[in-house]
């Protein structure tokens, strides 16, 4: 529509070019400055407010809606005081200005700051080249931490994969689909930190007959010795950490699951039942493949997420007992060890891991049309 | 639809398998839902399934063997033998059991096997929990002890103060931006969308440290702005694609005829737009609000130890360490913060699911 304006506007003699007056400019400066004079000052206020919490969340709300909405208008109107050409030209950035300031500022900037960090020693005052990137490999803690997240990476999401899968078709042929959707994805509704301590609770071990923690007393129930699973065990504690991912994200895998099996033609399950295929034909020869396409979205998804894994971790272990991993490990050397060196380099080396699913989704945009 | 033709012999076994896997699914929510109503000695001292009820043995007539049995052969109860080892772990016979009350003594004792249940519920915990104040406690052995409160209601203000504005502010400026991409043509468009899109998965990890080194130096750290400016930065690229989505595929007559009655881009945004796109603002918001609400390491990082401004996570996450083994504060303390998350799933589950679909990929 904007395209079509700009055609019109630029047909000769269609339009005179009108002047720019002094008294926009100024107007101009004027708001301009008073936005940043104002919001600096709510800034201050802000960032030094000794109000009571509840106080300052509605007043944060009151700015965040209307004090952002309001550097909006009366930006744009400034912007109204000049011929259509510039305007037009200016308007865009005004709208995406804010956005492109706060993510430049805090994610953008800090990314590159942190790739030239993750290049020098301890307290960032001597390059150092690649040796913090040799230390992950070489280093105990690190090299551990990279393991595990390997593990996490795989087992974790295999298992979540294949669990939503069956739990998806199984619930497509049930007669309570929706109680039991329900059950499965309320998990994703909760924070790690709260599912860490239902968890802990079921993991919990303690010396002596009476065991509360429900998998202890499972175990003594059928005769076996009960164990400290989260801290003992090694390197087995790391598979009952991952239980608790699997726990919270198979819901997620079972909902896109859930309506992508939907979406199979009856017709074509149909004509395989009367040329005789059984259920399990049909779902590896009809289902599999026809929401492939699915699995895959939900597999890298899913990766993605449990690269970043910590809250689970630091809850359960704090990364004891060789249940490190890379993020925690971040957190450790940052803010432990003071070290940014290694702090920067583990954190390059997240984004190294998801930087093929940042490409695929570059080129899945560029497919679908992008702009 | 779908489900025409199931057959009805297999229906059975599948509702019978995904009962089960439903059941093991609630289980572990379940046994810290009844646990955090259980009083503080009772919880450590059975499980929490014993509040259903189950069969128990009791105590029952107590037999006394003659003082000087020798415990090291065969002893001789009601007319049978049994071995020391035997009568420590309890031996059953006919209907009851057989057990040492007092081994020194030579006392046993007959139990007798009953249904028992042990409904003691009680709403101390979340009480204790949520204020500040002493309170008695009783321990396992009947001891008394006095416990500051965990003052989690303090803390579930303070995250409700964070979450609120770091939901609103990224949403509003996110819709501006999308709908400039979606519907405006400038130079480097193009350009900064795809920057927007690289950042939809990357790790925050990669932003921290510079972060916080600048809001050292600002005077951020520890206050409430500080971390509403994080959640927004965190939360836009997602917000930004999510509202995109959404506002280019809104039909273009809507924005031609409005254009023809003279209206502003501002105009058409505030007043078209936005009320169009509640249901899509409704599920990216309720993202960004549990997002926020169960964060742990955004908080951990730019909060750090100010006890004012702790956000519940925070709070559990310490009990965790500091009173690891209270498990009458650990469950109900971590059931408060599950309330609003259930209470949003429950209520809006259709724009919760949505929001989450299109949420998963956020870093």
């Amino acid at each position: 529509m904007d395209a079509q304006m700009k055609q019109k506007s630029s047909d000769p003699g269609a339009q005179v070019k009108q002047t720019i007056s002094i008294k926009a400019v100024l107007l101009s400066l004027g708001i301009l400055l008073a936005n940043i004079v104002i919001n600096g000052l709510i800034f201050v206020f802000f960032r030094d407010s000794t109000l009571n919490p509840l106080l300052t969340a509605v007043l944060a709300v009151l700015w965040g809606v209307l004090g952002v909405y309001l550097i909006y208008y009366t930006l744009t109107w400034a912007v109204e005081q000049y011929p259509d050409h510039i305007r037009r030209k200016v308007l865009p950035y005004i709208f995406i200005g804010p956005a492109v300031i706060i993510l430049g500022w805090l994610l953008v900037l800090p990314a590159l700051r942190t790739l030239y960090l993750s290049f020098f020693n301890a307290s960032s005052e001597k390059f150092v080249g690649l040796s913090n990137y040799a230390a992950i490999f070489s280093d105990h803690l690190m090299a551990t931490a990279l393991r595990n997240n390997l593990l996490w990476v795989f087992i974790g999401t295999l298992a979540c994969v294949c669990f939503g899968l069956l739990i998806a078709i199984l619930a497509d042929r049930s007669s309570y689909e929706k109680i039991a959707k329900s059950i499965i994805f309320m998990p994703m509704a909760i924070s790690f930190v709260a599912a860490g301590v239902i968890w802990k609770f079921v993991y919990y071990y303690q010396p002596g007959d009476e065991q509360i923690g429900l998998l202890n007393a499972i175990v003594t129930y059928f005769g076996g010795e009960p164990q400290a699973w989260t801290s003992m065990l090694q390197p087995w504690n790391n598979f009952f950490l991952i239980i608790i991912l699997i726990w919270m994200q198979t819901g997620f895998a079972m909902v896109i699951f859930s309506a992508a099996i939907k979406g199979v033609p009856d017709d074509i399950l149909e004509a395989a039942r009367v040329d005789g295929a059984g259920e399990v034909k049909i779902f590896f020869g009809i289902m599999i493949p026809f929401i492939s396409a699915t699995i895959l979205t939900v597999t890298t998804t899913i990766i993605v997420f449990t690269l970043k894994i910590f809250d689970v971790v630091m809850v359960m272990t704090g990364g004891q007992y060789d249940t490190e991993v890379v993020a925690t490990q971040f957190y450790r050397q940052f803010f432990m060890y003071r070290n940014f060196g290694y702090g920067s380099t583990l954190a390059i080396v997240l984004l190294i891991a998801v930087l093929p699913v940042i490409l695929i989704n570059l080129r899945q945009f560029r497919k679908q049309g992008g702009f | 639809m779908a489900g025409k033709k199931k057959r009805k012999g297999g229906k059975t076994i599948v509702n019978l398998v995904l009962g089960v896997i439903c059941f093991i699914w609630l289980l572990p929510t379940l046994g810290l839902f009844i646990s955090s109503f259980r009083p503080a000695a009772d919880i450590l001292q059975t499980g929490w399934w014993k509040v259903f009820p189950h069969q128990e043995w009791t105590q029952g007539e107590t037999l006394q063997l003659s003082k000087d049995t020798d415990l090291r052969q065969p002893i001789e109860v009601n007319g049978q033998t049994y071995t020391d080892d035997q009568l420590k772990a309890g031996v059953e016979v006919d209907d009851s059991r057989l057990m040492w009350e007092n081994r020194r003594a030579r006392t046993i004792n007959m139990q007798e096997q009953g249904w028992k249940t042990t409904p003691d519920l009680t709403m101390d915990n979340y009480s204790n929990v949520l204020s500040g104040k002493e309170y008695k406690l009783t321990e396992a052995d009947g001891s008394e002890t006095m416990q500051k409160g965990t003052g989690l209601s303090q803390a579930f203000w303070n995250t409700l103060t964070i979450a609120v504005p770091a939901t609103v502010i990224p949403v509003l400026i996110a819709s501006f931006a999308a709908y400039a991409f979606a519907w405006l043509r400038f130079p480097g468009r193009k350009t900064l969308f795809v920057i927007i899109i690289a950042m939809l998965v990357i790790p925050i990890q990669v932003a921290l440290i510079p972060v916080l080194k600048d809001y050292t130096s600002l005077g951020l750290n520890g206050s409430y702005l500080g971390i509403w400016l994080a959640h927004t930065a965190f939360g836009l690229p997602l917000v930004t694609y999510f509202m995109y989505n959404f506002i280019s595929q809104l039909p273009k007559d809507l924005f031609e005829s409005a254009f023809i009655d003279g209206a502003s881009h501002f105009t058409i945004f505030s007043r078209l737009i936005l009320p169009l796109s509640v249901p899509a603002l409704a599920s990216i918001g309720i993202f960004q609000f549990l997002w926020v609400w169960n964060d742990y390491l955004v908080s951990l990082i730019f909060i750090g130890n100010q006890p004012s401004v702790q956000v519940m996570s925070m709070k559990i996450a310490d009990l965790v360490g500091s009173r690891g083994n209270d498990w009458h504060l650990l469950t109900s303390a971590a059931f408060i913060s599950m309330l609003m998350p259930l209470a949003i799933f429950f209520l809006l589950q259709k724009y919760f699911v949505r929001g989450l679909m299109g949420g998963s990929v956020k870093g």
